[in-house]
Formats: structure tokens, sequence, C-alpha cells
């Protein structure tokens, strides 16, 4: 009963933060939606004895990369409520119509299946804790190339941002 | 007695990406669809870690490492692309990017 409560709240309030995030008008409002989910993502990652990743989880998502969601809002304010108006027109008629035909064709798929997913092969039945210590064992041993290459994508998209704020131009004085 | 299996946290997974979808396809906002991006790439996070527990391996994990650093430089250089382009045009709607048009 117990497991069955720590997987159907958090999943409730990812839902419910991810409809937030996409249906709310103020930006703020929709930031917060996503620091929602990303929380709950991380109790579920506890549940699923991934502590270290849910750990990381905290940190980065609903801490650094929230953050400066919320820089960027603040920067360039908040919507004005004649943004939302139709610019190609017919959009909105052919994106829902897509929509409706994807998403009845995927529930058809999972309803008629019963919710079960051919995994091929069992569930093993020992759990991995995964702690720091075994990660990083696995992440700098057998996973230590791609680890590397993880650095070089940081600095390249950290010179890129530089390179992209800095204005080249003097400014004119108006 | 009920047990909670990989399945259902496949299902939420598949819900929570459709929503992510959804949101890009229906939101103009370059912000709001940066959001929906991170959605998205928190379904595969998902996905990951429940295959990582029924399968009793590390791998899962690990791959979830290298998602989250890649969704953090997504963010730096799209966030990066947002500022400017609101220089520009003093809106972050998607509709008005005409002039990127090649």
């Amino acid at each position: 009963m117990l497991d069955i409560l720590l997987f159907a709240v958090p999943a409730g309030l990812v839902i419910l933060g991810a409809l937030i995030v996409i249906f709310a008008k103020n930006p703020v409002h929709n930031s917060m939606g996503l620091v929602l989910t990303l929380a709950s993502l991380a109790i579920i990652y506890i549940t699923l004895n991934a502590t270290f990743v849910a750990m990381v989880q905290m940190l980065v998502y609903a801490g650094a990369v929230m953050t400066l969601f919320l820089f960027v809002i603040m920067m360039i304010g908040v919507d004005k409520p004649d943004q939302t108006r139709e610019e190609i027109k017919g959009q909105t008629l052919l994106v829902s119509g897509t929509l409706f035909i994807l998403i009845g064709i995927i529930s058809y798929v999972v309803i008629k299946s019963g919710f079960k997913w051919d995994l091929w092969f069992p569930a093993v039945d020992y759990s991995l804790e995964g702690t720091p210590d075994l990660i990083a064992g696995s992440l700098f041993t057998e996973w230590v190339l791609p680890f590397e290459m993880i650095s070089i994508l940081l600095i390249v998209a950290t010179s890129a941002a530089i390179a992209l704020a800095y204005d080249t131009k003097p400014k004119k004085k108006i | 007695m009920i047990e909670v299996s990989t399945d259902w946290y496949l299902t939420l997974a598949a819900v929570l990406f459709s929503i992510g979808f959804i949101g890009m396809m229906i939101r103009k906002n370059a912000l709001i669809m940066f959001m929906c991006i991170e959605l998205m790439l928190n379904s595969v996070n998902l996905t990951f870690i429940a295959a990582s527990r029924h399968f009793g391996t590390i791998e899962g994990q690990i791959s979830v490492f290298f998602v989250l650093v890649v969704a953090a430089a997504e963010v730096v250089v799209g966030l990066a692309i947002i500022v400017s382009i609101f220089k520009k045009q003093s809106s972050a709607s998607v509709d008005l990017l005409r002039s990127s048009r090649g």
C-alpha cells in the first residue's frame, strides 16, 4: 500500500506540474510548475533507488537551470497578451487536428495492450542502490571517454553563450 | 495485492512526454517551448531510471547523468539565443522569427 502511495502522489504532482507548464499564462507560474514537476520526479527517483541522481536532479535542474530560466524571464519580462494572437493562418486548426489524431493512435495502442509494455526480460529481484560510490566506480572507469567529451561540450556551450550575449557593435547614443 | 511495476513508470514517462510535446506544439513563446523540451528530456530520464531498476544495472543512471549535462548546455545556449532575439524584436514569440528564413 505504501509503495503505491509513494508512486501515485508524486506521479500526480508530476502531471499537475506539467499541465501548469503548458497552460499557465504567466511565465513565472510556468517555471514554478516546472519546479514542481522536477522535485516530484526526484521523489520518484528515490523510490527507484537512484539516490544520487535524485540529488543531482534537485541541485542542477530545480536549482541551477530554473534559476537561469527565472533570470531570463525577469530580463525579458512577462508576455503581453497581444503576443498570443495568431500570426500564421490556420496554425491552431492544423496543430490541434494533428495532435488529436496522434493522441488517439497512442491511447488506442496503450489501452489495447492493457498498459502492459512488452519488456522482454523479467525484472531482477535484487535492487541496486545508486550511490555516488557505485556511479563513480562505473563513470570513471568504463565511461571515462564520454565523461571527458561532456567537459568539452560544456566549454563549447559556455563560450557560445558568451559570444551570443556579447555586443560586438558599439551602442548608438539615442 | 497490486505491485508497482516498471510498466507504471513507463506509462508515467509516456504521459509526461506527450504533455511536453503538446506544449511544444501549442505555445508560441520560446521560453515556454524550452520548458516543454525540459519536460520531454525528464520523461526520457525517468525511462532510463526505470529501466536501470528493471534490469539491475547502473548504466541507466549514468545515461541520465549525461542527459542532464547535455540539457544544461542546451539551456545555456538556447536562453542566450532567446535574449539576443529579444534584443532585436522585443518579443519572444517564435512566429515573428521570419527574419531567420533562409
